[in-house]
Formats: C-alpha cells, sequence, structure tokens
C-alpha cells in the first residue's frame, strides 16, 4: 500500500541534514508551510540554502529560520518588504549571501529542474545587471539569457487538502510555487488543511499528482484572520 | 503650465486600454488605473502571483489571506476568474499573452529602456519581483510616473542611470506633464499639459521630441 501520510511535522522534517537546499512555498504569508518551517527549525538543522519568493515576513516562518541562523544562502525574487526587517539585517551585516532572481526566472527554472530541462533562454532580464556574467544568444532577432535548472533536496509546500498518494489541490492564490516546487525536489513534504480519503479528490482537479509529493501531514485549518491587511508591500 | 494629477493620468491610461484586453497593473500608482476603467468595458485584470480575473479589494472584514495580488493585499476574484501556479503565470507574461501592462518608473530612456527595479544604491537592498517578466512580456508596456524627480530632473532620459529592468521594452510613457510614444523616430509628444509649449517640454526633459499632438488630434 502506499501511504505518505506521516503523524507529524516533526516527524516529517527529520532528516533534512545540515547544508540541504530547501524549497519553501508561499508569496509572502499567502502558501507559506509556516508549521513544517517551525519544524524545521525546532529540528536544527543548519547552513541550509533556501529557494522562496521572499525571505520571510515579520519574525513567523521563513523569518523564523534566517533569524535562528540557519541559513547561508537565499535564492529569491522579492527579499525585501515592510516587514523584513530579519532578513534586512542579516543581509546588511553580511551573515546571508543572496542571489536575487527575477520571478519569472526562478519560477521556470524550478519548472526545470522538475521537468528534466538542462537549462533554458529567456528574454527575461536581458541587458541587465541580473545577466551579468551570463551565456546571451540572439534567436530570430531577439536576446536572450542562458538559465540554469534549481534543483533542492526538500520542498516545504502548503496544500489545502491531499490524500495518501500525495495527490494535492491547493486554494486560490496560495497555490503559487507549491506545484513547480513539488516537482523540482527529491523529496516534497506537503502540509494540508485536511487529508481526504483515496477518491475524494476529483481526478480531473488534481493540481499535484501524488508523484510528486513523498510526504504528507495534516494541520488543521488555524483560523486565523489576516492580521493587517495589506501591510507587507 | 498645469500639471495633470494623478487622477488624470490613470484616466488617460485607462482610457486607451480597449474592451476585451488581459492586463497586468503594477505595485504603485498603475494599481490606480483599475478604479478609472470604463464600465462599459470587460477588461480581465491578471496578477502575477496567479490570478486572472481579479477584482476590487474587499469590503472589511472579508479579507482572506488566501486571496491577494503581487502587492499582497486582500483582493476579490469577478465572475470567471481562475488560479494558477508560478510558471504558469509567468507564462501569460513571458509568453506574450497580455495585452498591456502599465509599470512604473525611475528613468525611462528614449529608446525605450526601463529602470524600475533599483536605485543602485550602495545601502539598497535589491528586490525585483516579476518587474523584469513584465517589462519584456506585454504587447504594450505602458509607464505611468511624474516627469520629474523632486529634485526636479527628468526621469525621461537619453541612457538610464539606474541599473536596468529592461532593453527597449517601453512603449508609451504617461506623465503628469505630456504624454509619449517611444518609436524608433525617437519619442513623439502625444498630448500635453495645458498651458505648456513644446519648446518647454524639451527643455524640462532635455532630450529630443517630436511634436505629434496636431496629429493625434486630427
Amino acid at each position: 500500500m502506499v501511504n505518505k501520510i506521516v503523524a507529524s511535522t516533526a516527524e516529517a522534517v527529520a532528516n533534512i541534514g545540515d547544508g540541504a537546499t530547501v524549497m519553501v512555498g508561499g508569496f509572502g504569508t499567502a502558501g507559506m508551510p509556516a508549521e513544517l518551517v517551525d519544524a524545521l527549525i525546532a529540528q536544527g538543522a543548519r547552513n541550509l540554502t533556501i529557494v522562496s519568493n521572499n525571505a520571510g515576513n515579520a519574525e513567523t516562518g521563513l523569518a523564523a529560520l534566517l533569524k535562528a541562523q540557519r541559513v547561508k544562502k537565499i535564492i529569491c525574487s522579492f527579499p525585501r518588504q515592510t516587514d523584513s526587517w530579519v532578513f534586512d539585517g542579516l543581509y546588511r551585516a553580511g551573515e546571508l549571501e543572496l542571489e536575487l532572481v527575477p520571478q519569472g526566472n526562478l519560477a521556470e527554472r524550478i519548472r526545470a529542474a522538475g521537468a528534466g530541462i538542462g537549462a533554458f533562454y529567456t528574454p527575461t532580464g536581458y541587458g541587465t545587471p541580473l545577466a551579468e556574467g551570463k551565456e546571451t544568444r540572439r534567436i530570430d532577432g531577439r536576446d536572450y539569457v542562458l538559465e540554469y535548472p534549481i534543483r533542492a533536496d526538500f520542498a516545504l509546500i502548503k496544500a489545502l487538502r491531499g490524500d495518501r498518494w500525495g495527490n494535492l489541490v491547493y486554494r486560490k492564490t496560495a497555490r503559487n510555487f507549491g506545484p513547480i516546487m513539488a516537482s523540482a525536489a527529491k523529496c516534497t513534504i506537503a502540509q494540508v488543511r485536511e487529508i481526504v480519503n483515496l477518491g475524494d479528490l476529483d481526478p480531473e482537479n488534481v493540481v499535484t499528482p501524488g508523484i510528486f509529493v513523498q510526504r504528507i501531514v495534516e494541520i488543521p485549518a488555524a483560523t486565523r484572520l489576516m492580521a493587517t491587511p495589506g501591510a507587507a508591500a | 503650465m498645469k500639471r495633470f494629477s494623478r487622477e488624470q493620468i490613470a484616466t488617460r491610461v485607462a482610457r486607451d486600454i480597449p474592451n476585451g484586453a488581459y492586463v497586468n497593473l503594477g505595485i504603485g500608482l498603475p494599481t490606480m488605473v483599475a478604479n478609472h476603467l470604463p464600465r462599459d468595458r470587460e477588461i480581465i485584470l491578471h496578477t502575477e502571483n496567479g490570478l486572472l480575473g481579479m477584482g476590487p479589494a474587499p469590503e472589511a472584514g472579508a479579507e482572506d489571506p488566501d486571496l491577494i495580488n503581487a502587492g499582497k493585499q486582500p483582493v476579490t476574484t469577478l465572475l470567471g476568474a481562475s488560479f494558477f501556479h508560478t510558471a504558469d503565470s509567468f507564462a501569460v507574461m513571458r509568453g506574450g499573452h497580455l495585452d498591456y501592462c502599465v509599470l512604473g518608473a525611475f528613468q525611462v530612456s528614449v529608446t525605450g529602456d526601463l529602470a524600475n527595479w533599483h536605485t543602485g544604491g550602495p545601502d539598497a537592498i535589491p528586490a525585483v519581483g516579476g518587474a523584469m517578466d513584465l517589462a519584456i512580456g506585454a504587447k504594450h508596456v505602458y509607464v505611468m510616473m511624474d516627469l520629474q524627480t523632486k529634485k526636479g530632473e527628468s526621469k525621461i532620459v537619453e541612457r538610464c542611470t539606474y541599473p536596468l529592468t529592461g532593453v527597449g521594452c517601453v512603449n508609451r510613457i504617461y506623465t503628469d506633464v505630456a504624454d509619449f510614444d517611444v518609436t524608433p523616430a525617437g519619442l513623439r509628444v502625444i498630448e500635453m499639459a495645458p498651458e505648456l509649449s513644446f519648446a518647454e517640454l524639451e527643455r524640462i526633459t532635455g532630450v529630443p521630441l517630436v511634436d505629434a499632438t496636431a496629429t493625434v488630434a486630427a
């Protein structure tokens, strides 16, 4: 029997080792697997490379992981936010390496890793500081930059529902990086609000097929209201 | 000269977006355009975190933390809306599927180079998000900005001094002083603030301009 359900977030992240590359889903706090990140902090792995769109909000989730000084490098598109003071302080102190990637290149590099693509040419970033030192090529009169895949040892993502095969559906704009990160990591760990029986998810509506997910853990809905709408610009 | 207000700039941008267009409005000033879109047109708004058919902000108390825009502010969905993951969302942008995007800017060059993501200051923390993908992806890339900095320097320049977002990507520039089309023949002035002479506009911008206001009016 295939059963990817694990009982706790602690068990789910237990084998993430020092120096691992870990993708963390979410756009701001939407889709951020905060409980899995909390478990990673408690677990203690260090020298991590984190791949995520942002670099943490306030002092929760990814920001808390940064604050605990477990991260040596972050690959992201938009670290600076109104509530990114943890990142800002570490970056200014030179204690955190940053690889800044345009958001579409970040997404496509992650997608490419999951899809077995060796590299790809993209027009995004051509002629800008973020393409400095990279190979370029003119194709049909347009200039492109060569970009390589971003692979990870682990992906931590958040979805709405899942089953024991690892099939996932998401909720609204919290989907964001979840489906592509799931495909790009050797071991994808999904926290879901609800684990349902096999067959309860309509196969027509499954967004992430279970083959991309290795562990699934249920975190019942925290009836959290948005604390300060719009605070994170 | 009577400068255009931000409302007037947003109104002109909105006026030029046709019925049926797929549009991305960048963070900041461009979000104002949404409030000025003519109600008799069906215009579908895209937000790069994964939504087409974005609606206005919800009423107080109805915010959903899983339903936000690229500025991470709560939004709503319209009937017909769809959600998708980030790689699909950027395929929408990079793939040339959006008809229009409207962006803010620090500087735009006479050849349509755009600088809008980083001041380049030594202590500035860089953040780029989807700016570079929007700049090169949409069929029409419109910039909406004040023509001058607070110090009175023109933000339309011969060559950008701030780090670039995209090369030769801007098609039109809307400002508080005048509107410009970026063409191979240079910047064509298509609208000017009242009581402004073309000579004065050339002096303010410091770059060569082509007066096309008469053509547009006719």
